[in-house]
């Protein structure tokens, strides 16, 4: 088997999730590239969650709806997802407390019999997996060692006997590629953000951008940060801004709900020239909405927080290459323009589990970007103000410190033209052109691919990357734009720069479209 | 003592007789006098919101972060976890700090974070043309209440008080020697330090005669003594008609929150190799 998907199923506090990644590691050890989709409802035990590990000899980042493996801990993993197994398929399920067809073993008897805890059932069904895929034992063993930190003994003594219970049936074999670095989109803004010299990291917690918090918070010591966690994301929005009055680099993250408090302290950025990185997870609305899924609705928030009109800057990155890159950039022009950086995130990217190559990112470093002079009395004022921070009225003062507020956005439109704001992947002469931005590129891009179209991906989304975007249009006779929201905001968005879109194909169920579901859709515009 | 230039081009706005200008005299001395002491005017930064209180900002030439209405708290913890070495001084009003923005107050007061909070308490909003504030008295007639406020103010030294500061003090701008003394005291103090001052909006609120007649400098008490600065804390509840004690009323010490965040920061070079660690531990 050269590309497969394993589905893991169970209830919320089951251990789904590190059993997923003990599959991913495990994939990831046999020189697959991998792609981690995590689905989980907002509570902490009982509802139902699953986990689709996709592996493949390529660098992958989105999920088939089609699985090779169910993993089924209970009925309901059998019953929810049983549509999506292949023909071929098998699945693998605790006889104990499942009827199924396929491989079942008593797992909830071994681990009674073991005086184990109930929760290592997924490690007993990931023994059973490896014998069925013809994994062999001493490449599991070797990964559970690496992987589990406590009760290892008692964990490899019950996925022996997991492993002991069946036969093998496929044949997974190795394929000649080292590992690869396995991580969550929060992790390679985390990262970015330190490359680029983050000092302090400040967030109240919200799915999906917690994993940022929780990232920052644990490599503290190590990285040199200041984390914070306050009491609102309003004290957290104007804590960033005396961090960056202190000369201190520092970025916040949040989602929809929490950005709605920040905006005050946007505006306060933009108005005091005071610089700001806010990471802007994005999940449905609007309020609560899906807390632990995905969405692209936040783009016209983004773009128009704020009260008044000041410069910014938006960055949507797919993945966690670009993650790494533009968190680290927007923090450098955040800096050097004195102006916020916005950038968009939304579940899929966040907390996705995607391969990295840190090889494979552009080069950027740290800039030093201290705007105070040392002997200067320093003043910042959320007031109109005058060059030494004195609040003024003066309708002449104000044209002009207005007008110098936006000339930075001429000034970082320039600059941005030396960035790669626009790709273009597949067939890059096909008339037929996708068109996405953010986390959608993974699964646009593999599907362009496969239907031999051209497939563009925004990273920018202001200042409008226009130019680059007319070029990667030329040719295009049709235009179809792909969003994971209801009304086609970036399409618009597009449509008011006058880049006409033909089609546009939206999801807004909080999933993230599957390989097969967006090559359907595209299949029936392009016949 | 050298004098110090602490004056700026700025107008200054404030109605004559404002009780601001009493709060303001006395900063200005105690910079002075910290000055004279060896304290660079560079490590001191000034932190306003937004109200009648906050053009200090404008009128004192030091470091200052003119803030939003409510929102003087986090950016001055802010400014102090980045730079312990700073002197972080919050002036805010009433309105601006035990109304849109008391959660912050109460968090840094938990926290012990070493910042002075000086709250200009008119009880009214002035800038906004004279409504009703959380510590106005019941049945204060404002043009949000005409027929009065049904709810009585709240005792924000007793909240600070519960809620873990470790300096608390009261003031008038009746009595610009007493601030001096006090001012000094409270910025020196290590941890969270907040002076209400009973300051008098002439034109809204004017409270002058009325607290002239209750005030009482508090005279052996004990600041140290949890109980007796409960007490003393509770003897007028910014409603009755009661005698008001001034001074300071508590000062105890206990850990600072910036404290915690004595990080040093690895070398450039080391943030590389310690990037690559970490991506390597994940395969």
């Amino acid at each position: 088997m050269k590309e497969f998907s394993v589905l893991i199923a169970g209830k919320a506090g089951f251990g789904i999730d590190k059993a997923g990644s003990i599959l991913a590691a495990l994939f990831n050890h046999l020189g697959f590239r991998i792609y981690i989709y995590r689905d989980y409802p907002s509570l902490i035990r009982g509802g139902h969650t699953f986990s689709i590990i996709r592996a493949s000899q390529k660098r992958i980042s989105a999920h088939c709806d089609k699985v090779d493996f169910i993993l089924a801990l209970n009925q309901e993993a059998v019953d929810l997802h049983k549509m999506r197994l292949k023909k071929s398929g098998r699945i693998i399920y605790d006889s104990s407390v499942v009827k199924s067809e396929g491989t079942g073993v008593a797992f909830s008897d071994i681990i009674r019999e073991e005086n184990a805890s109930e929760i290592m059932r997924n490690t007993c069904i990931i023994g059973s997996f490896c014998k069925t895929a013809g994994i062999d034992w001493e490449i599991l063993d070797k990964i559970f060692r690496r992987n589990i930190e406590r009760e290892l003994d008692i964990n490899l003594k019950i996925a022996r006997r997991g492993f002991d219970a069946v036969q093998p049936a496929e044949k997974i074999e190795p394929i000649q590629q080292a590992p690869m670095p396995l991580i969550t989109g929060n992790e390679a803004i985390g990262l970015g953000l330190i490359k680029a010299g983050l000092k302090a990291y400040i967030a109240y917690p919200m799915t999906p951008s917690s994993g940022i918090l929780h990232f920052m918070a644990s490599n503290a010591q190590s990285f040199g940060l200041k984390v914070m966690h306050p009491e609102s994301e309003i004290s957290v929005m104007l804590m960033s801004l005396g961090f960056a009055y202190a000369q201190e680099k520092c970025a916040v993250g949040t989602s929809g709900g929490g950005f709605c408090l920040m905006t005050e302290g946007l505006s306060f950025s933009g108005m005091a020239g005071l610089p700001a990185v806010i990471i802007l997870g994005q999940r449905p609305g609007p309020s609560t909405g899906l807390p632990t899924y995905t969405s692209q609705t936040e783009l016209n928030f983004a773009l128009s927080a704020g009260q008044g009109e000041f410069t910014r800057f938006v960055v949507a990155p797919a993945d966690p290459e670009e993650a790494y890159y533009w968190s680290g950039t927007a923090l450098n022009l955040a800096w050097k323009y004195r102006i916020p950086s916005i950038m968009l995130t939304d579940k899929t990217l966040a907390e996705g589990v995607f391969n990295f190559d840190l090889n494979s990112v552009k080069r950027f470093s740290e800039e030093n970007i201290a705007f105070w002079q040392d002997d200067q009395v320093k003043k910042s004022n959320s007031y109109e103000h005058d060059e030494a921070g004195i609040t003024t009225e003066d309708p002449v003062k104000t044209i002009k410190m207005q007008d110098m507020r936006l000339a930075k956005e001429r000034s970082l439109i320039r600059e941005l033209e030396d960035y790669e704001c626009v790709k273009v992947y597949g067939n890059k002469k096909s008339k037929d052109a996708l068109l996405c931005w953010g986390s959608n590129k993974g699964v646009c891009v593999e599907v362009a691919d496969r239907l031999n179209l051209r497939a563009i991906h925004v990273s920018v989304i202001w200042p409008l990357p226009k130019e680059q975007l007319d070029k990667s249009l030329k040719g295009v006779r049709r235009l179809i734009s792909i969003e994971n929201n209801a009304t086609a905001q970036f399409s618009k968005l597009c449509g008011s720069a006058g880049i006409k879109v033909d089609k546009n194909i939206s999801k807004y169920d909080g999933r993230p479209f599957s390989i097969e579901e967006l090559e359907r859709k595209i299949k029936k515009e392009i016949k | 003592m050298s004098e110090l230039n602490l004056n700026t081009t700025a107008q200054n706005t404030w109605c004559p007789g404002c009780g601001n200008f009493a709060i303001m005299n006395a900063f200005k001395f105690v910079l002075q006098s910290l000055a004279g002491e060896g304290m660079p005017m560079s490590n001191v930064v000034l932190v306003s919101g937004i109200g009648c209180h906050a053009k200090i900002a404008d009128y004192i030439n030091v470091n200052s972060f003119y803030s939003l209405h409510g929102r003087t708290i986090p950016p001055a913890e802010a400014i102090k976890i980045a730079k312990p070495g700073l002197k972080v001084i919050v002036f805010s009003g009433d309105g601006d700090s035990y109304g849109e923005g008391l959660e912050h107050l109460i968090f840094a007061a938990k926290r012990n974070i070493d910042i002075t909070v000086v709250i200009h308490n008119n009880r009214v909003y002035g800038l906004t043309t004279g409504q009703y504030t959380p510590t106005s008295p019941l049945g204060f007639k404002g043009r949000s209440t005409p027929a009065g406020t049904k709810e009585a103010p709240i005792n924000p030294l007793e909240l600070m008080f519960s809620s873990g500061a470790t300096f608390l003090a009261r003031g008038t701008s009746h009595g610009i020697e007493l601030l001096k003394k006090i001012f000094k005291e409270a910025i020196l103090h290590k941890g969270f330090s907040l002076i209400d001052v009973l300051q008098v909006c002439v034109t809204y609120y004017n409270m002058y005669e009325y607290y002239d007649k209750r005030v009482y400098e508090l005279s052996g008490h004990n600041s140290q003594d949890y109980e007796q600065a409960r007490a003393k804390i509770k003897e007028w509840d910014y409603n009755r008609d009661s005698r008001i004690p001034l001074g300071v009323f508590y000062k105890s010490e206990r850990p600072t929150f910036e404290e915690n965040f004595l990080i040093s920061r690895p070398a450039d070079a080391d943030i590389n190799s310690k990037i690559e660690d970490y991506l390597k531990r994940t395969m």
